[in-house]
């Protein structure tokens, strides 16, 4: 017993000691290196910029404008679109980062409304046009400025669309067909900005009523609503889902990285910028305003084609000679050929309905709208090969179930309407209105599918 | 009792205080007030009027209570062939049986998916030869399967823990009397165990119940994490209902812990000779012995399928809907060879400190709550939970509001810009893993070996260093493994608060690769860097463990 409590006592001692020791070396190690990033972050003509784009684009930009500004360092910050604002609005002035530089062309409207975001209208490149399409390439108020341009398609996986005996799609409308029945992926609009103009794009070329009627039939072939939009080019990619929306370059970057995808862009597309910002309350203003101004010049612009970045300049493709690779898609082309245009107007006035209606009839009721989506294609199939009045009509009545918006066109011009969405969620009463709208819409949406599935599956019973 | 109990509760108050509990309150408030400030309870009446929400809450409480029930059948076995038979390869076997704890961001999901997916290797097969898949990987059954192989080594790790303390007097005292196999197990052995399993347990339904990832990556969108996440981050709303559903979730988890409490209460679980010396490790018969080696190998293999993936993805030139990826390359390690350095660093760096800091809180929180008389003392344990439920993005505001213009003591650094704040967050979200084990390592430590130090001289302190922390130390170090594994794939909290590149662990390389396609075969090399860092530094720590305790066995011998 004694030995025993003797070698307890060592083997503990020996602990302790390990214990003190270890945390002191580290913590006088990183005192060190604490101080020495603190200096280096206090050095003047450091410019800090948040952004959420791949490491491949940002990079580029960093190495080419050090090379031509050797006494401008520029730190990359990267974080998702929620955490790079959080991160801006919970700095005080003055120890903010300089520029802020993303897609979603909500979280700078959010900057905006927040003054968190400046003017600087000297960054602006002279020889880039003022609209793409219908779509202004810069914020109208001044805060923000498009960077690069991005068009929506579809991508699809060679090696899935073989195996699965699929044909390649072309238009949005083809997501329909009932052979592409569980090979979809889309990401919801209320989680990503991009899919959001796509959603309106739809609404807008198609009308309402149709537009919705059709984003509800290719959201029901889907398998899966992702709550990131990087989700369903990886999915793709990996051979998961076979088609997916997705953002270009996603797409062509994909394809260039040697995965077996192909992309393509409907005609029923829109194309918008990734927007770069200065910052309120930034360090280093003038370095951060050289940087912006570079993204957007001839050299900056350049940087784009390559193949790893992918995405497609805010200077006509002409402008840039030779420097362009071959069969590279043009984004100005691609919008006047566009059928649709944008109002962005009336986009931002619905934003909150649509993101939120899109929310409740689809991302959270998926499984009730592929159970309907799947009896109403399977009650098809069986009345093509029997016609049936009578299971017909049922279809009918299962489809218009569906596939119909909870919302009529009527009320989202209401201004009214539109206005409660407007409000302030803090207050009890608001938030009790709209959550009732949401739970309305959601209980309906599943009522609705479980009735559209039982008539589909009614007519089906009826051809046997 | 002396002012020393005070003291201690005081200095883990504050802490819990100023880095967990205000700082959450300061952005979860939120769900009591309206726009004007005024307290009300208004929001939480709009939660149950929704269907939704409701619906979402059942879903999280059947995935976790399931999820418990498969990690268990998982688990327990693993544990008791492992430590109370004599097993080939039974430390090599816990070890990797806490590998699906790491499991690294994005590519996890990712590797899971080309594994598992409806378009993975195993369905890919299964069409191949059968004419049919498995949707394993949909909706709830799948956030279930996936859930139950990431968190079973919670309950591996601290049911073994305990397994080791059982007096092995107890274990032939039985089989003199007759009992045998099932029997002696579910009657004595497991009995005996029962608060590390129940901490386990514990930890796995509150883990799952509260866990945001998997349902996530998974699109499952129908239960209480998602949703509140779902609400917090959209772009430019604060909607109060997102909080309302953290507030939910802590009542919820702080419930679950308080029922596992009731459970062992008034029961003794302690014992007073302590293992290693007295353990007598029984043979496994000829068949018994097959079954188990297979039933291990199987387990092993579903459990690493994900790691094993990664490895693939690390290697893979192209991997896309096949059973294993077309060709092969090294280039992958090369693109991120200079990245690594300075992030295996700052890994080792964050999350030995994070794991350090949790294990002196968690014992002090266990030695606070079993042996001493303080008023409400178990709310520590529930205070500490808290951070359980509270989603790493919430936690990080908190502390960018917290400390907003705040500099380090001498300096002009606001604290916002350290890592400081990184390292913290760590130890605050992982600190409920590491209490559990110090509980349940209390537990079982006898009280009477305490006094006796105290009879024979031994002050307060020295009783607590000398005799019981070296007694709890199986415990300890199964909470100090938890918290360091489960830090190093912390992702939300980083992004947030990483202020400069110098300062970026793993967990954010991987992110920044994963954000790209060209970036899938680095992010994976760097995911395989992390596991292999993090499973060395858990083998050196059992190895540390092991050494300290030869000395004992060589003075019983």
């Amino acid at each position: 017993m004694m030995g025993k409590a003797r070698a307890r006592r060592y083997s503990g001692r020996a602990n302790n000691i390990q214990e003190i020791e270890m945390p002191h070396r580290f913590a006088f190690r990183t005192l060190a290196l604490g101080l020495l990033s603190a200096f280096s972050l206090a050095h003047a003509g450091t410019v800090s910029v948040v952004t959420s784009f791949p490491k491949e684009l940002t990079e580029a930009y960093k190495k080419a404008f050090e090379a031509r500004n050797p006494s401008i360092k520029i730190e990359i910050l990267n974080k998702n679109t929620t955490a790079g604002i959080a991160y801006i609005k919970e700095l005080p002035a003055g120890q903010r980062p300089d520029v802020m530089w993303a897609s979603a062309p909500d979280a700078f409207e959010v900057l905006a409304r927040e003054k968190l975001l400046l003017t600087a209208p000297e960054v602006k490149n002279p020889q880039a046009p003022e609209k793409i399409g219908n779509y202004p390439l810069n914020d109208p108020a001044g805060l923000y400025y498009g960077q690069a341009l991005a068009g929506y398609g579809l991508m699809w996986n060679t090696r899935y669309m073989q195996a699965h005996k699929l044909p390649a799609p072309k238009e949005w409308a083809d997501l329909v067909r009932a052979e592409y029945f569980n090979h979809v992926a889309m990401s919801s609009p209320s989680r990503s900005g991009t899919t959001h103009l796509t959603v309106e794009t739809i609404l807008q070329g198609e009308g309402w009523e149709k537009g919705w009627s059709q984003m509800l039939q290719i959201a029901g072939n889907c398998a899966a609503v992702t709550d990131r939009s990087f989700a369903v080019p990886d999915g793709v990619n990996s051979g998961q889902y076979g088609i997916g929306l997705v953002i270009d370059f996603f797409g062509l970057a994909g394809k260039y990285s040697g995965f077996p995808v192909e992309f393509h862009y409907p005609t029923v597309t829109a194309v918008v910028p990734a927007n770069i910002a200065l910052v309120a309350g930034g360090k280093n203003a003038d370095e951060a305003k050289k940087f912006i101004s570079f993204t957007m010049s001839r050299e900056g612009q350049e940087l784009l084609f390559d193949p790893k970045i992918s995405r497609l300049p805010i200077l006509p493709n002409s402008s840039f000679g030779a420097k362009v690779p071959a069969n590279y898609p043009d984004a100005h082309q691609i919008a006047k050929r566009a059928k649709v245009q944008f109002d962005s107007k009336l986009s931002g006035d619905r934003y909150q309905v649509v993101v939120s209606l899109f929310d409740q009839m689809v991302s959270f009721r998926l499984k009730e709208l592929q159970a309907a989506t799947k009896a109403i294609h399977d009650a098809e199939r069986k009345l093509k090969a029997k016609p049936n009045p009578q299971a017909a009509d049922l279809l009918k009545q299962a489809r218009s179930y569906a596939y119909s918006p909870l919302v009529p066109e009527s009320m989202v011009k209401d201004q009214q309407f539109l206005e409660l969405f407007q409000k302030n969620k803090k207050d009890v009463a608001v938030a009790k209105q709209l959550t009732g709208l949401e739970d309305l819409w959601n209980t309906k949406a599943r009522a609705n599918y479980d009735k559209a599935r039982d008539l589909a599956n009614q007519a089906s019973a009826l051809i046997k | 009792m002396g002012w020393g109990p005070w003291l201690l509760a005081g200095v883990v108050l504050a802490f819990l205080g100023l880095f967990l509990l205000v700082p959450v309150g300061l952005v979860i408030y939120t769900a009591f007030v309206t726009e004007t400030g005024a307290p009300t309870l208004g929001h939480f009446a709009n939660f149950f009027g929704q269907a939704l929400l409701l619906e979402s809450f059942w879903n999280s409480l059947y995935v976790a209570l399931a999820s418990v029930f498969f990690a268990s059948l998982i688990a327990i076995p693993l544990a008791y062939l492992t430590v109370r038979f004599e097993f080939r390869g039974a430390l090599l076997i816990q070890t990797l049986g806490v590998l699906p704890l790491i499991m690294p961001p994005f590519v996890g999901a990712v590797a899971l998916q080309l594994i598992f997916g409806r378009s993975g290797s195993v369905n890919l097969l299964l069409n191949d030869w059968f004419g049919f898949t498995v949707p394993i990987m949909d909706g709830l059954v799948g956030v279930t399967f996936v859930e139950s192989i990431h968190y079973f080594p919670f309950i591996l790790l601290n049911l073994v823990a305990a397994m080791r303390n059982i007096d092995g007097a107890m274990e032939e005292s039985a089989m003199n009397l007759g009992a045998k196999g099932w029997r002696l197990f579910w009657r004595v052995i497991f009995p005996l165990s029962l608060p590390g399993y129940l901490a386990g347990a514990a930890l796995v339904f509150v883990k799952v119940f509260d866990d945001l990832g998997t349902p996530l990556v998974m699109g499952v969108t129908n239960m209480l994490a998602p949703q509140a996440y779902l609400r917090i981050t959209s772009v430019g709303i604060e909607d109060p209902l997102g909080y309302v559903i953290s507030v939910i979730m802590i009542v919820f988890s702080l419930l679950a812990l308080w029922m596992a409490a009731r459970m062992m209460k008034g029961k003794d679980y302690s014992t007073l000779q302590k293992g290693g010396n007295s353990l007598q490790r029984r043979q496994l018969r000829g068949w018994e012995s097959v079954l188990a080696y297979g039933w291990v190998v199987f387990v092993l293999l579903v459990t690493l399928a994900p790691h094993i993936g990664i490895l693939l993805m690390s290697f893979a030139r192209v991997w896309s809907f096949s059973v294993l990826p077309d060709s092969y390359t090294l280039a992958h390690y090369a693109t991120v060879f200079t990245d690594a350095r300075l992030m295996i660093y700052n890994t080792l760096k964050y999350c030995l400190l994070a794991a350090g800091l949790d294990v002196l809180l968690g014992t002090a929180i266990a030695y606070l709550i079993y042996r001493t008389q303080l008023p409400a003392r178990q709310w520590l344990d529930y205070l500490a939970s808290i951070a359980l439920a509270i989603p790493g993005l919430v936690l990080a505001i908190g502390y960018l509001r917290m400390f907003k213009g705040v500099n380090l003591p001498f300096t002009d650094t606001p604290v916002v810009t350290t890592w400081v704040l990184i390292m913290i967050a760590y130890a605050v979200r992982r600190l409920p893993y590491a209490l559990r084990s110090c509980m349940a390592a209390l537990q079982q430590v006898h009280i009477s070996l305490e006094e006796a130090a105290n009879s024979l001289g031994a002050g307060q302190i020295g009783t607590a260093r000398r005799i019981m922390v070296p007694l709890m130390m199986g415990g300890i170090l199964a909470g100090f493994v938890t918290s360091f594994i489960t830090a190093a794939v912390e992702l939300s909290a980083t992004i947030l608060l990483t202020s400069s590149q110098s300062q970026a662990p793993m967990s954010y390389g991987i992110y920044l690769f994963m954000q790209s396609i060209a970036g899938r075969g680095p992010g994976a090399a760097l995911g395989v860097i992390a596991v292999a860092v993090v499973a060395l530094g858990t083998y050196l720590s059992h190895r540390v463990i092991e050494r300290s305790r030869e000395p004992v066995r060589v003075a019983t011998a």
